[in-house]
C-alpha cells in the first residue's frame, strides 16, 4: 500500500487524477475500521491531513462554507448558531477522541446510510463542493450527492474539499437511536429544520434506507398543512393529527432493513417518533421566538 | 508443509521487553488486611503505561497469524500451503499434519478441542493453520494464500437441531467419562436434581407460575486481546510469556502437544488485560510455541478485536424452563426446571457451568422439593466456557423473574415474598449440602430497600432538559417524552472456588529476609493478577502475618506450585490462604531462630505467646523482644506449601446430592432505571447494591469488583449480546462497533453496602467476592424495566425491539 502525502490542494487533486483509485484519508475514523477489519486494502491512500485549508470554515451572508476535515468537535463549539442540526448530529458522533478528528468530508466520502451528518445536512439545506484537477470545481445538491449503498455522486478523480450548509433560519432538531447512550452507531436516526424564510420543513433520515434520505411525501404534506392552517403567522400549537400524520409518513418514506443492529420494523417506529418528537421540539422553539420577538417589538 | 530452512539464533536470549518485573510495595503502599490499599499497577494501567502482553517484544521475533475457518460445519477436504510458504518474508506454515506428537487436542476438562483443525471444523473461526512471518502483514497475507477446501455440513444450532432423529454428531468418537450417563451424544453433560417430592408438592401449591426464559451470549470483553510471546531457550525447550488465569492449567494442556516434559515449557505471567473467564481456555499459548520451536525464533501473537471475538469462549446462552408453586401465605412449595445451556462446539467447562447451573438454580430460597435438571449442549455455536458468574448467571435471571411472578400473582411485595422465602444459616441446599455459614439472604434486601432512592427526573434543569441524565443519553431521542420509572429487586447466590470433588488448592512461597537492616518479606506464587487485587491482598497479608512494612511480590510464574485459577471468586480465599499459611510457617521459623538466639535473654521468649509486630518480635502483652532484622541475621526463611480448603464432592449423576460447594456468594441489587416506552430505550439510574463480603480485605478492592460485577451484568441486561445467525452459525457482530458494552453514560451511580458476616471456615472469614454481584444485577434491571413498561420480558438482553413491540 502507498501513501501518498500531497503539501497541497493541488498536489492533492493531481494525485487523484494519478491514481483515481486511492482512497482519501483525513481523520481516519472510516478508512481505518475498515483497513483493521480488512474489509478494504486500497493499493494508495491520499493523505489529506497535510491540505491546512480543509481545516477552515467561512461563515458568509446565506451559508457556511465548511472544509472538509473540520472535525465535529469544531463545529460543536463554533458553529452552534449557524448549523444547530450539524451541530447536534456531531455531538452523538462515537467519542471525543474521534469527534477531534473525524470530519464531515469523511462522512460524505464513505456515503453510509449509518453516517451521522448526512440527515443534519439534508433538513438544513446544503451543497457539496468536489473538485477535479481536469474540470475544476462543481457543486452537487445535498439530495442528489448519494447515489446507492456507500455511493457517493463523485467521479473517481474528484475529491471533496468543502460543505455548503445553509445557515439555519430557524429551528432544527437532530434525533439519533442507538442501543447504548453514548458512543453508538446510528440504528436509525432523524434531522429536521424548520425554514421559516421559505415557510418549509426539510428532513433527513439515516439508517433506515439504501442511502440517507429525505421524507418528501411528509414534507410535502407538513408544508401544506402548515400553509393551509396558517400555523407559520399564528404561530399555534401543531394539531396532534398533523404531528402524527407527519410521523407516520416519515416512518413510511423509509425503507429499511434488518441487520444486527435493529429490525426493519423498529427503525420504521422509532423514525416516526424522531420526526414527531423533533416537529413538536422545532415547533415549540419557534413559537417561543416568535412570542419573544413580538414582545420585543 | 514444512517450514524452509532459516539459520537457528541460538544466542542466549534474554528476558523479552514488556516481560513483569518485580513488585515492591514499602512504606508508600502500606496497609494490613482490613485497609484499603491501592493498586501498585493503577497509575501506570490509567496512564497507558502497563505493559500489557500485547506490548511484549524480542528483537528477533516473528509474528504468528491464525488462518480460522469461515463456516461453522464443514469437512475439511484438502489444505494447500505451499503458495503461504513461498511468500518472502514467511518462516513457517503449520497444519494439524505438522503436530510433533500424538497429543492433537486439548481442553479444561475434557480434550476435544483439535490445535488445528483435522477433517473436520466445528464452529465459525476455528483455528485451521498458523503462519510465522518476520513482519504481520506478511504473515497476514501468507495467511489469506493458504486454500482450504470445505464440504460444508449441516448445523447443528440448538437443542431440537442437536437432538432430532439422525442429527450429525458434533463429535462422533467421543471417550470422555461424561458419554456414559447422557441421553443423546450431541449433549455434553446432564445433571438431575431430585429432592423430596416436587409433584406432590405441587399439589399443595394455591398458585403455580411457569417461565420459559432467554439467556443471551455474553462475551467478557476484556480489553486486552489474546497475546503472549514464545521464545525458545537453548535447552529445547520454550518460555512462554502470556496473558492467562492459570499458568499451571495451561501448561497441563501445552506441553504433551509440544512433546516437552513440563519442566522444559516455561511460563511468566504477561500484563493481563481482564480476563472474566474469558482465559481459562488455551488460545495463542500453543501455537506460538510450535511456531517458536519450529523456526528457533521468538514468536509473538496478538489477536486483533475481530479475531478476539472468536479467540476465547463465551458465556452459555441458555433456555430455562422454570415452574415454581406457592401458598397463600407466600412460601414456596416447589420448583421443576429445565436449564439447556448451548456449550457450543467444544466441552470446554461446559460440564462445571451445567453442575453450578443445576445446584444453584433454586436461588437463595428455601425450597424443599426440587425437580431439575440441567444440560449441555454440543452444538456448531461459538464454544462457550468459563465467565464471571458461571452457570449461577443464567439461573438467577430466570428464578428472579419467577419470584416477581409469584409475588404479582400472591399480591405481595416482591422484597417481602424472597424475604419470606429467604435461605439462611442452617438451610438445606437442594443438593442436601447444609449452608453452614451466614446467609444473609433477607438482610441483603432489607439493605438494599431501605436506601435512599434517586430523585425523579433528575434531567429536569433551568436550561431545559439535560439528555445525558435521560434514555437515549447524548443522542437526544426524548426530553422527556414517553419516560417512565421502574423500580426492581434482585437477589443471588453463587459458589465460591472449585466444586464437585475438585482438589482446590494454591500453593504460595514465602521468604523473609533482612535486606539493610529492614526486614522484606517476598511472596512467590503462580496466581494470575487479572485485575482482581490479589497482587495488593498478598502484601496486605504478609504485612499482616509477618509485621513488616516491605513486601515484594514477585511475578507469577510456573517457577512455583500452581495457584489455581484466577476464577469463581477463589484467588483472595485460597491463594491468600496459601499465603497466609506460608507465612504462618515463616513465622514458626522466625520465632524458632530467636528462641535459638536470643531465647536465654529474657524468659518470655519459651513462656509468652510471640507475634510478629512493626518488624519486631512482641508478646502478646506488647513487650519488645527484639529486632526482626536482627533475629534473622544473614539468614532468610523461606517456605513453599500448598493450601487447601476443605474437600468438597461430587453430585450424585442421577440425584444430585452431595456436598459439592466449598461456600457461598451473596448479592443483592436494586435497580431504578428510566424508560423510554416509545422508544424502548433504557436509561439505567442508579443499581444499588447490598454484598456480605465476610471481610473485606482490600476495602477499596471490594467496592470496584463489586462495581464492575454490576456494570458486566447491566450489560448483558440492556445491550451485550454476541449475535449467531441461526442459519448459518456464523458470528454477526465481532467487533465493539456492533458487540456494545456499557459506557460511563451507562453506568449508573453504584452505592454499595458491604456486610462483613465472618465464614469461619475460610481464611480471615472471608467470602469470595468477584462474582456474586454479577448475578443479580441483570434480573434487577430487567425487573425495573418491566415495572416500567408492563411488559413480560423473558429474555436477556432487552433490545428497544422487545420494548415496543418491533422485534
Amino acid at each position: 500500500m502507498d501513501f501518498l502525502r500531497p503539501a497541497s490542494w493541488e498536489e492533492a487533486l493531481a494525485a487523484k487524477a494519478e491514481h483515481p483509485t486511492a482512497v482519501p484519508i483525513a481523520g481516519g475514523t472510516d478508512v481505518m475500521v475498515e483497513i483493521n477489519f480488512d474489509h478494504r486494502r486500497p493499493e494508495y491512500l491520499l493523505d489529506l491531513n497535510r491540505v491546512g485549508d480543509l481545516y477552515e470554515w467561512e461563515v458568509g451572508e446565506d451559508s457556511v462554507r465548511l472544509g472538509a476535515s473540520v472535525p465535529y468537535a469544531k463545529i460543536m463549539e463554533h458553529l452552534r448558531a449557524e448549523l444547530p442540526g450539524l451541530a447536534l448530529a456531531s455531538h452523538t458522533v462515537a467519542s471525543p477522541q474521534i469527534r477531534n478528528r473525524g470530519g464531515v468530508g469523511g462522512n460524505l466520502g464513505t456515503a453510509s446510510p449509518a453516517g451521522d451528518a448526512h440527515p443534519a445536512l439534508l433538513a438544513a439545506g446544503a451543497e457539496v463542493e468536489v473538485q477535479s484537477a481536469a474540470r475544476g470545481t462543481r457543486l452537487v445538491p445535498i439530495d442528489d450527492f448519494y447515489t446507492g449503498v456507500k455511493r457517493n455522486a463523485l467521479q473517481p478523480d474528484e475529491l471533496i474539499r468543502a460543505v455548503h450548509v445553509r445557515k439555519a433560519d430557524g429551528p432544527q432538531q437532530y434525533s439519533k437511536v442507538g442501543t447504548r447512550n453514548a458512543m453508538v452507531i446510528a440504528v436509525c436516526a432523524f434531522g429536521l429544520a424548520l425554514h421559516p424564510d421559505t415557510r418549509t420543513v426539510r428532513t433527513g433520515i439515516g439508517s433506515a434506507a439504501p442511502t440517507p434520505v429525505r421524507a418528501a411525501t411528509a414534507e410535502d404534506f407538513l408544508n401544506a398543512a402548515l400553509e393551509e392552517g396558517g400555523f407559520w403567522d399564528s404561530g399555534k400549537v401543531i394539531t396532534p393529527s398533523v404531528a402524527r400524520q407527519f410521523a407516520d409518513l416519515c416512518a413510511a418514506s423509509c425503507n429499511p432493513i434488518d441487520d444486527v443492529r435493529g429490525t426493519a420494523g423498529y427503525r420504521r417506529h422509532a423514525v416516526g417518533v424522531m420526526a414527531r418528537r423533533t416537529l413538536t421540539w422545532t415547533w415549540e422553539s419557534y413559537r417561543g421566538t416568535r412570542t419573544a420577538s413580538e414582545g420585543a417589538a | 508443509m514444512s517450514s524452509p530452512k532459516h539459520p537457528t539464533a541460538s544466542a542466549q536470549r534474554g528476558a523479552p521487553a514488556g516481560a513483569p518485573t518485580r513488585i515492591t510495595q514499602g512504606s508508600q503502599t502500606r496497609g494490613a488486611i482490613g485497609e484499603s490499599t491501592l493498586r501498585p499497577d493503577g497509575t501506570l494501567k490509567v496512564t497507558g503505561e502497563f505493559a500489557y502482553s500485547s506490548d511484549l517484544w524480542h528483537e528477533d521475533m516473528l509474528w504468528g497469524q491464525i488462518l480460522r475457518s469461515p463456516v461453522a460445519h464443514a469437512e475439511i477436504v484438502s489444505i494447500d500451503t505451499a503458495e503461504a510458504l513461498a511468500t518472502p518474508g514467511v518462516y513457517a506454515v503449520l497444519t494439524h499434519d505438522d503436530l510433533p506428537t500424538e497429543v492433537k487436542n486439548y481442553g479444561l476438562e475434557i480434550r476435544d478441542t483439535p490445535v488445528l483443525a483435522y477433517g473436520k471444523v466445528r464452529h465459525h473461526g476455528e483455528p485451521v493453520a498458523v503462519v510465522a512471518a518476520a513482519h504481520p502483514e506478511t504473515a497476514r497475507r501468507a495467511a489469506a494464500k493458504i486454500k482450504v477446501e470445505y464440504r460444508e455440513l449441516p448445523v447443528i444450532t440448538d437443542e431440537a437441531s442437536a437432538t432430532a432423529p439422525g442429527a450429525v454428531l458434533v463429535h462422533e468418537h467421543r471417550t470422555d467419562h461424561h458419554v456414559g450417563h447422557v441421553p443423546h451424544p450431541n449433549i455434553v453433560h446432564r445433571q438431575p436434581i431430585v429432592r423430596g417430592d416436587a409433584a406432590a408438592a405441587a399439589r399443595r401449591a394455591d398458585v403455580i407460575v411457569r417461565g420459559e426464559y432467554t439467556f443471551g451470549m455474553q462475551d467478557q470483553a476484556f480489553l486486552g486481546p489474546e497475546s503472549g510471546l514464545a521464545v525458545p531457550e537453548e535447552d529445547g525447550g520454550v518460555h512462554l510469556y502470556v496473558a492467562t488465569q492459570w499458568l499451571h492449567s495451561d501448561l497441563r494442556q501445552i506441553a504433551p502437544v509440544l512433546g516437552l516434559p513440563e519442566d522444559k515449557v516455561r511460563m511468566t505471567l504477561a500484563g493481563v488485560g481482564g480476563a472474566f473467564g474469558g482465559r481459562e481456555d488455551l488460545s495463542m499459548q500453543i501455537h506460538a510455541c510450535l511456531l517458536a520451536l519450529r523456526t528457533g525464533k521468538p514468536v509473538k501473537i496478538v489477536y486483533n478485536r475481530f479475531e478476539s471475538f472468536f479467540g476465547h469462549v463465551h458465556r452459555h446462552p441458555a433456555k430455562l424452563y422454570y415452574e415454581h408453586g406457592a401458598t397463600h401465605d407466600g412460601r414456596l412449595t416447589h420448583l421443576k426446571c429445565r436449564i439447556v445451556l448451548d456449550g457450543g462446539a467444544y466441552a470446554s467447562a461446559s460440564p462445571a457451568v451445567v453442575g453450578n447451573a443445576a445446584s444453584l438454580s433454586v436461588g437463595p430460597y428455601v425450597v424443599d422439593d426440587v425437580d431439575i435438571e440441567a444440560i449441555a449442549l454440543y452444538t456448531n455455536n461459538p464454544p462457550c466456557g468459563a465467565m464471571r458468574g458461571f452457570g449461577a448467571v443464567q439461573a438467577c435471571f430466570a428464578y428472579e423473574a419467577q419470584m416477581d411472578k409469584l409475588a404479582k400473582k400472591l399480591g405481595m411485595d416482591p422484597v417481602e415474598f424472597r424475604q419470606r422465602n429467604a435461605m439462611e444459616q442452617g438451610t438445606i441446599m437442594p443438593t442436601g449440602q447444609p449452608v453452614d455459614s451466614p446467609a444473609p439472604v433477607a438482610e441483603l434486601l432489607r439493605r438494599v430497600k431501605a436506601m435512599p432512592l434517586p430523585p425523579e427526573r433528575q434531567w429536569e434543569s433551568s436550561e431545559g432538559a439535560d439528555v445525558r441524565q435521560l434514555p437515549g443519553g447524548l443522542s437526544n431521542t426524548t426530553h422527556g417524552e414517553g419516560v417512565v420509572r421502574g423500580i426492581g429487586y434482585a437477589v443471588g447466590i453463587k459458589n465460591v472456588g472449585f466444586s464437585e470433588g475438585f482438589d482446590d488448592y494454591s500453593t504460595a512461597r514465602v521468604r523473609l529476609e533482612a535486606v539493610a537492616g529492614e526486614p522484606v518479606a517476598t511472596v512467590h506464587t503462580a496466581m494470575a493478577e487479572v485485575g482482581q487485587g490479589g497482587v495488593t491482598v498478598h502484601a496486605q497479608i504478609a504485612r499482616t502475618e509477618l509485621g513488616v512494612a516491605q513486601v515484594t511480590i514477585r511475578p507469577a510464574d510456573t517457577q512455583v506450585g500452581s495457584a489455581g485459577s484466577t476464577s469463581a471468586s477463589r484467588q483472595t480465599y485460597v491463594t491468600g490462604g496459601a499465603v497466609r499459611h506460608a507465612c504462618e510457617q515463616v513465622r514458626e521459623r522466625v520465632l524458632e531462630l530467636g528462641r535459638r538466639r536470643f531465647g536465654s535473654y529474657h524468659p518470655a521468649w519459651a513462656t509468652a505467646e510471640l507475634l510478629l509486630e512493626g518488624g519486631k518480635v512482641v508478646t502478646d502483652g506488647g513487650e519488645v523482644l527484639a529486632d526482626l532484622a536482627e533475629v534473622l541475621g544473614d539468614e532468610a526463611v523461606e517456605v513453599e506449601d500448598e493450601w487447601r480448603h476443605r474437600p468438597t464432592e461430587p453430585f450424585d449423576l442421577r440425584t444430585g446430592q452431595g456436598n459439592g460447594h466449598v461456600q457461598y456468594s451473596f448479592a443483592a441489587h436494586r435497580a431504578v432505571v428510566e424508560v423510554d416506552t416509545e422508544l424502548g430505550l433504557v436509561k439505567v439510574v442508579e443499581l444499588a447494591c447490598a454484598q456480605d463480603v465476610g471481610k473485606a480485605l482490600n476495602p477499596l478492592s471490594v467496592v470496584g469488583q463489586i462495581q464492575g460485577g454490576t456494570t458486566q451484568g447491566l450489560g448483558v441486561a440492556v445491550m451485550e449480546e454476541i449475535v449467531v445467525d441461526p442459519r448459518t452459525a456464523k458470528v454477526r457482530n465481532p467487533s465493539f462497533t456492533d458487540y456494545l458494552i456499557p459506557t460511563i453514560l451507562d453506568t449508573p451511580t453504584i452505592p454499595v453496602d458491604v456486610l462483613e458476616l465472618a465464614d469461619d471456615h475460610a481464611p480471615y472469614g472471608l467470602r469470595g467476592v468477584g462474582e456474586a454481584p454479577t448475578l443479580s444485577s441483570t434480573p434487577a434491571v430487567l425487573a425495573a424495566i418491566r415495572d416500567a413498561t408492563g411488559l413480560e420480558l423473558n429474555r436477556t438482553p432487552v433490545r428497544p425491539e422487545h420494548l415496543t413491540g418491533t422485534a
